[in-house]
């Protein structure tokens, strides 16, 4: 059985995603989200006892490339999208290093 | 006396290391590595994260980090994977960081750190590849700038077991790799340009009364240098034996760990966050990144890569070519520098001549022009003939200092320099014993204090010496003008 999705959980997700949600709104993806996973729970129901963990859903691997330079972007190009931009730099709202990881 | 006397004391670290890869370009994308570009200037769709782009392995990358997994005798996996770590940062565009989370490209080994005292084998736990973020400039008022060039740079990542129980030992291992990753040609490792990152784990085992007590773990994040890992860590383990003893329940599973920062102006560590507000990272397999599979044969074949390793290479120095340990830890420290030599010995130099000349004389022009043996464009065989010609009384060590000098600009050999410079030793004892008068009939003050005042009779036959070999023009062999000075100045009994 899958973890049944509570109040608290929704609130925890919306934070990790960087969402704000009203309490109205916690207390409607309760239900929502609720049946999503019972929905996918029914995967549970299969027999996966002679089944292979699958870890990619391409049956392909070794994918690679040399290690040969191919020309980037300009800068001008690279910021061409960029809400905001300062001397070659992107420029967001200030930061605090709340987060190196 | 306090409830709390602490018997016994024993710190535990366990090291995580970023290296930076010496590929051309980036992980998942042909941009070039760049250090101080314009900013903005490396980058393209993929490493800035653009909706509907394809990231694609880069294949050196992959080569270097099964080479660094050799090399601390790893398990490599036959089977890896590329998994997401999100988080949201400005200078991660994708909001997820590529990394490998339960299948890394290393699994289980083990360092080796020699020491003859106190040898040790830390434990490897894995190494994986992952992508390195762009950078953040705070310094700006209202806004953070960004420039993205790091972004997408390969770096491997190596985590050690807690194998590691003292400050010395953590700063010992942590050179021990830099000289390793460096050796095996994956990483420039300049530890100033962040291509080498230290990041110790660390917390203490006390020994009291009541019992045995363990502290909370700290991570001390981003430290650049093998002096700031073992400062940090001193510092650390002594504030964490203080917090012990004033704090009730400041233990391991009671209080939380948490990571800290390294003020290296005031010498301490600082609190950053508590690690129970650390991150979901909600790791998942990148679906846009296919598995890679490594086989016998490409591990074979990579392995045919690995030279023999510092370690192996210092002990065979010393058992083999009769080297002092500390001369064979100088000569082995660059792998260029301990080629050369090997080279010379190949082409005939005197081993131990050659070993002296190494360090006296080549490393120390190599120092001086701050580069390293190799590019100072002098060959084995020249740096072998040196050797020789030295060894046999041809030429006298400073002259020798005088030729390894010459060699640098003049393509001659060792042995035409030595007689265009005029610097091939005159053996004549006649010729000698000349120079030697006229030293000693022009420095009657010198002369004084050898034969009459003991205190200063050292100085003064040394001064004489280096009179001699200037009148001489450095051509006179000391020991032959120590001989007759001695002589020369020994009274004569009536
Ligand atoms: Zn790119």
């Amino acid at each position: 059985m899958t973890k049944s999705i509570d109040a608290d959980m929704v609130r925890r997700v919306a934070i990790l995603a960087r969402l704000r949600v009203s309490e109205d709104e916690v207390q409607r993806y309760v239900g929502q989200l609720s049946r999503i996973f019972d929905y996918v729970d029914l995967l549970n129901e299969v027999n996966t006892d002679n089944v292979e963990p699958l870890t990619h859903a391409l049956p392909v691997t070794n994918v690679l490339r040399e290690d040969v330079v191919r020309p980037s972007l300009s800068s001008e190009q690279a910021l061409a999208n960029a809400p905001q931009a300062d001397r070659g730099f992107f420029v967001v709202p200030k930061v605090l290093d709340q987060e190196s990881s | 006396m306090s409830a709390k006397q602490i018997l016994k004391t024993r710190i535990i670290v366990g090291m995580e290391i970023h290296v930076q890869l010496r590929t051309q370009t980036k992980m998942f994308c042909g941009c070039g590595l760049s250090f101080d570009a314009p900013p903005n200037s490396h980058v393209c769709p993929v490493c800035l994260g653009h909706p509907g782009t394809l990231p694609v392995i880069n294949k050196q990358a992959l080569r270097f980090a099964i080479l660094a997994g050799l090399a601390m005798n790893c398990r490599i996996a036959s089977y890896t994977k590329w998994d997401r770590k999100n988080y949201f940062y400005p200078d991660l565009p994708k909001n997820y960081q590529v990394s490998q989370y339960d299948l890394p490209i290393c699994g289980e080994g083990h360092f080796d750190l020699p020491s003859e005292t106190d040898p040790q084998t830390i434990r490897i736990r894995r190494a994986h590849l992952e992508e390195d973020a762009g950078k953040n400039i705070h310094d700006t008022g209202a806004h953070t700038l960004v420039d993205l060039n790091r972004a997408g740079t390969p770096l491997l990542e190596i985590v050690t077991e807690p194998d590691i129980h003292s400050a010395a030992d953590a700063y010992a291992f942590c050179a021990e790799l830099h000289r390793l990753v460096t050796y095996i040609g994956i990483s420039d490792a300049n530890m100033q340009m962040g291509q080498m990152r230290f990041e110790p784990n660390v917390n203490v085992e006390i020994t009291h009364r009541e019992g045995l007590s363990k502290t909370p773990i700290a991570e001390i994040k981003n430290l650049n240098s093998f002096r700031s890992v073992k400062n940090a860590i001193d510092y650390e383990a002594q504030r964490q034996i203080a917090a012990w003893e004033a704090n009730p329940g400041y233990e391991l599973g009671q209080a939380a760990n948490e990571n800290r920062g390294w003020n290296d102006d005031r010498g301490v560590t600082e609190f950053q966050r508590t690690k129970e507000a650390a991150h979901d990272y909600r790791y998942l397999p990148d679906p846009d990144l296919v598995p890679v599979t490594i086989s016998e044969t490409m591990m074979k074949e990579i392995r045919t890569d690995l030279p023999e390793l510092p370690i192996a290479r210092r002990k065979r120095f010393v058992s083999d070519l009769q080297l002092s340990s500390k001369d064979a830890e100088t000569i082995v420290d660059h792998r260029a520098t301990a080629d050369l030599f090997e080279d010379a010995i190949e082409a005939g130099g005197p081993t131990d001549m050659l070993s002296k000349q190494m360090i006296n004389i080549w490393l120390s022009l190599a120092n001086d022009r701050q580069t390293d043996i190799a590019n100072l464009g002098v060959s084995a065989a020249g740096i072998a003939e040196l050797a020789g010609i030295t060894d046999r009384g041809d030429i006298n060590k400073s002259a020798a200092k005088q030729i390894a000098e010459a060699m640098l600009s003049d393509k001659q050999s060792p042995r035409e320099l030595a007689k265009h410079l005029g610097l091939v030793q005159v053996k004549d004892t006649a010729a000698t014993q000349a120079w030697v008068q006229q030293a000693i009939d022009n420095n009657a003050p010198a002369v004084q204090d050898v034969l009459s005042n003991p205190k200063k009779a050292k100085a003064a036959v040394g001064f004489l010496r280096g009179q001699v070999m200037r009148i001489s023009g450095g051509q006179a062999d000391p020991k032959l003008v120590g001989e007759l000075i001695e002589k020369l100045l020994t009274p004569k009994p009536d």
